[in-house]
């Protein structure tokens, strides 16, 4: 890794004759990836504020007991929007939009491989949300069956049903299309001498991720198929008194739905493994079983997804081989979390930013990981099932895990998108308000769920009093918290001091990225760098 | 912010009511529970999280450390190594052999869970939207469970009712099940329109309730008293407000009851004879059951 060093990045600034176009045309029909990128990212800021005011209504709602504000049918709809915008519309774009910025930059390509393809699946995806959000305001209300939309439940929505399916099959062929394209454009646009296996971790756990999706989006696009055929059809694919079995829908949906936690998480991995060690002014300990780790983890999220589903009433062989399985995955993310530790180890740390991102990412999900470990053992699994214990655990990998990864890649890359040094006390500030706050919100949960407090409840009896209003402090905290992101963001892409090449102290050993100017060209590499 | 504000002013005024208690050791981990099941997997919950923590403390002490030791601010000088065969290959055969350590344990509880031969009563429970229904297989005694009154009306959006003020807010019905203590009793489970689950957090306990299929979960209760849970998957619009309550009786109090169920149960059944303690099977649950039963 430390030997990539790039030579052709003399003519940069010369390519500039085609620059971007004017006015609305050029961020409706731009095939850049730059641009599209931003896009992305602009995208999924968005769709986090807006899943995140959805949260706070149901933190407002739970914060002392009795029903003070919303209709609990509408409570429904807002923890079912609440998780469909934060993972298809949030954290997922997000990932994608740092994949179609960084991925050619760092393996010395031009563009993304098929550049209109890229476009469209940017688009698709607006189109997807705008027909979300519509949905909330069909007869009947918004989808209110959960997230994981289960049968029979789900069929009881009214005419937010099928556009919620539309939306979903819109992402997914969006996901689909960019994850062609990734796939593509690692394996065929790679700069001479970027072997696979020197490859900067983040682009490979993306070409990982990315065929993660083409594997399973098809198969959540059948689950939801069934499910408009099953209400508008007539079928029965679902339904006992049909022949059919509600339980297929479950088996259906977290076949993909496990990869899916995966697919929102390896990319942040591939982010931290950037950053710790440009941080730690050290290679990254253990590239090889990074990879393979990566791969590992990808290849049991296929065989672990029913041990979502531990109280359906599965035969006790299926029982112990999901809680196996499930076990197993505690092996490769260990090899992971030692692999960050080892790579701070005797190294030379400094703690800007988008390291203490990190560095909150690799404690608290870490901590998130026990919490799966926990629930992986069936047996108890049946008192934490479906209860805070889970909301706290997937909370704990998504949001100090998943987002805080993004924010710290965000921090660590705004200097090269923009060519400005952003606010670094401002951002100090909102690293420190984000952690203290995401602590007071999700750790509490923890106890909520230990004491028997259910999920997806509009309100609880008054033993959970004490510990909902604590979180719901925490969930206003941080909601308010991200306002200074937002703020941050403007303000460095508005101007600030001119960012060097470098960035960051010694990054130049850490990355082709940080060989081109800052702000990066509209268009990079199109000679082609050599990678000793 | 309008209901950013009315929440605080909401807040503000329910802690000006009642201080709300400190929170209890008891408050914050999982029930011990009262059958021999709960007990084991609370010492199975306890286990795991004891080795967690163990974990944690060795992994977040190496962080930290690193954090504290090796800072460029006070002259570290980095180190250039990349890799360690030895390191890596025992830090993935540990967790191997500590994974096996749990598993062990956690199967053979498994297995027990599964077993639910010699009960001694069979008792089938439907969900519905939203209660439930009781029926003692072979007994010829049903009847539903729902919400108790104080705290559906509690409950409505602006009540004005303070849930401090109702009996076990949210967690309490108008008939509870009624079970013989030291007995093992099978819970065959079933829904009929969504699914449901059955959960009682003291009998360690909990399976979903799937329209066309039956499951079934066994318990043995040690200890006489009142146990309560709630219904632990998403039904729709109510689903936070379908209680569980469990009375576990003795012996003894549980056949005389079980009697006076069934002698009510007849004379209900039998037109034109009216019995002043029959079971109140209201009109709007006859209604209900009519409409499912289509």
């Amino acid at each position: 890794m430390s030997a990539m060093h790039s030579h052709a990045d003399a003519g940069h600034e010369q390519h500039d004759d085609h620059g971007p176009a004017k006015g609305i045309g050029r961020w409706l029909f731009t095939t850049n990836h730059k641009d599209i990128g931003t896009m992305y990212l602009v995208f999924s800021l968005i769709m986090f504020l807006v899943g995140g005011s959805m949260a706070l209504v149901i933190r407002a709602e739970l914060f002392i007991p009795g029903m003070q504000l919303v209709d609990p049918g509408f409570f429904n709809t807002m923890t079912t929007v609440h998780a469909l915008i934060m993972v298809f519309g949030a954290v997922m774009p997000a990932t994608v939009g740092l994949a179609n910025w960084m991925i050619p930059m760092q393996i010395g390509a031009p563009d993304m491989a098929l550049p209109r393809m890229n476009n469209f699946s940017f688009w698709l995806l607006v189109a997807a949300f705008s027909l979300l959000i519509l949905s909330l305001f069909m007869p009947g209300g918004g989808p209110a069956a959960g997230w994981t939309l289960y049968p029979p439940l789900v069929l009881q929505t009214g005419d937010a049903l099928p556009l919620a399916i539309f939306a979903i099959h819109l992402a997914g062929a969006s996901s689909i299309m960019g994850s062609i394209n990734i796939i593509v454009t690692i394996m065929n646009l790679r700069a001479p001498g970027m072997t696979l296996l020197k490859m900067p971790l983040f682009a490979w756990t993306w070409l990982i991720t990315a065929y993660l999706l083409i594997l399973v989006m098809p198969v959540f696009a059948g689950a939801v198929t069934m499910l408009l055929t099953d209400h508008f059809f007539g079928t029965t694919f679902f339904s006992a008194a049909g022949g059919g079995d509600p339980v297929l829908y479950q088996h259906v949906f977290w076949f993909f739905g496990h990869p899916e936690v995966y697919i929102m998480i390896l990319p942040a991995f591939g982010i931290v493994s950037e950053i710790i060690p440009t941080f730690s002014r050290k290679p990254l300990f253990g590239y090889d079983a990074m990879v393979y780790a990566t791969a590992s983890i990808a290849f049991l999220s296929f065989i672990v997804w029913a041990h979502h589903m531990f109280t359906v009433g599965m035969p006790l062989a299926g029982e112990m081989f999901f809680m196996l399985s499930t076990m197993l995955i505690a092996v490769p993310t260990g090899v992971k979390v030692f692999n960050w530790t080892a790579t701070m180890w005797r190294g030379s740390l400094s703690f800007e930013p988008p390291m203490l991102f990190a560095l909150a990412f690799l404690f608290l999900f870490t901590i998130g990981g026990f919490s799966g470990l926990m629930m992986a053992i069936a047996p108890v699994d049946f008192q934490y099932h479906d209860t805070y214990f889970i909301v706290a655990h997937f909370h704990y990998v998504l949001v100090p895990g998943a987002v805080f990864a993004i924010m710290a890649g965000v921090y660590y890359w705004l200097p090269k998108w923009t060519g400005h040094m952003y606010d670094m006390s401002l951002a100090k500030a909102h690293f420190w308000l984000s952690t203290i706050f995401v602590n007071v919100l999700f750790f509490p949960q923890h106890f909520l769920g230990l004491a028997g407090m259910p999920r997806r409840i509009p309100d609880y009896s008054t033993q959970f009093a004490d510990w909902n209003m604590v979180s719901s402090i925490g969930g206003f905290g941080f909601g308010l918290s991200q306002l200074l992101f937002v703020y941050l963001i403007v303000k460095c892409a508005r101007g600030g001091a001119r960012a060097t090449a470098e960035v960051w102290d010694g990054a130049l050993n850490h990355g082709l990225e940080w060989t081109v100017p800052s702000p990066a060209p509209y268009h990079t590499f199109e000679e082609a760098p050599v990678v000793k | 912010m309008k209901m950013v504000k009315r929440a605080l002013a909401a807040g503000a005024a329910s802690m000006l009511g009642a201080t709300p208690a400190m929170a209890a050791w008891s408050d914050l981990n999982l029930r011990v529970g009262v059958t021999p099941l709960s007990r084991e997997i609370y010492g199975l919950h306890m286990l795991i999280l004891w080795i967690c923590v163990a974990i944690a403390v060795a992994v977040f002490g190496v962080m930290i450390y690193s954090i504290a030791t090796f800072r460029k601010s006070k002259g570290a000088v980095p180190a250039s190594f990349d890799h360690s065969t030895t390191a890596e290959v025992l830090w993935t055969l540990i967790p191997v052999f500590i994974l096996v350590a749990m598993a062990i344990p956690a199967a053979r509880t498994l297995v027990r869970i599964d077993d639910s031969s010699g009960s001694d009563l069979t008792i089938k429970v439907t969900g519905y939207q939203w209660m439930w229904q009781y029926e003692y297989v072979g007994e010829d005694v049903s009847f539903f469970s729902k919400l108790a009154q104080a705290s559906n009306e509690a409950r409505q959006l602006g009540s004005g009712i303070d849930p401090a003020t109702v009996p076990n807010y949210l967690l309490d019905v108008d008939r509870p099940l009624v079970v013989p203590q030291g007995t093992k009793v099978r819970v065959l489970i079933t829904a009929a329109d969504v699914i449901h689950a059955w959960w009682v957090p003291d009998f360690g306990m909990k399976k979903d309730a799937i329209p066309g299929y039956i499951n079934e979960l066994w318990f043995n209760a040690e200890k006489p008293g009142v146990y309560r849970g709630q219904c632990a998957e998403l039904c729709g619009r109510d689903h936070g407000f379908m209680p569980i309550v469990v009375e576990v009786k003795v012996r003894k109090e549980f056949d005389a009851w079980l009697a006076a169920q069934k002698a009510a149960m007849q004379a209900s059944n039998a037109p034109a004879t009216k019995v002043a303690q029959a079971p109140p099977i209201t009109d709007e649950q006859t209604t209900q059951r009519v409409a499912n039963a289509e």
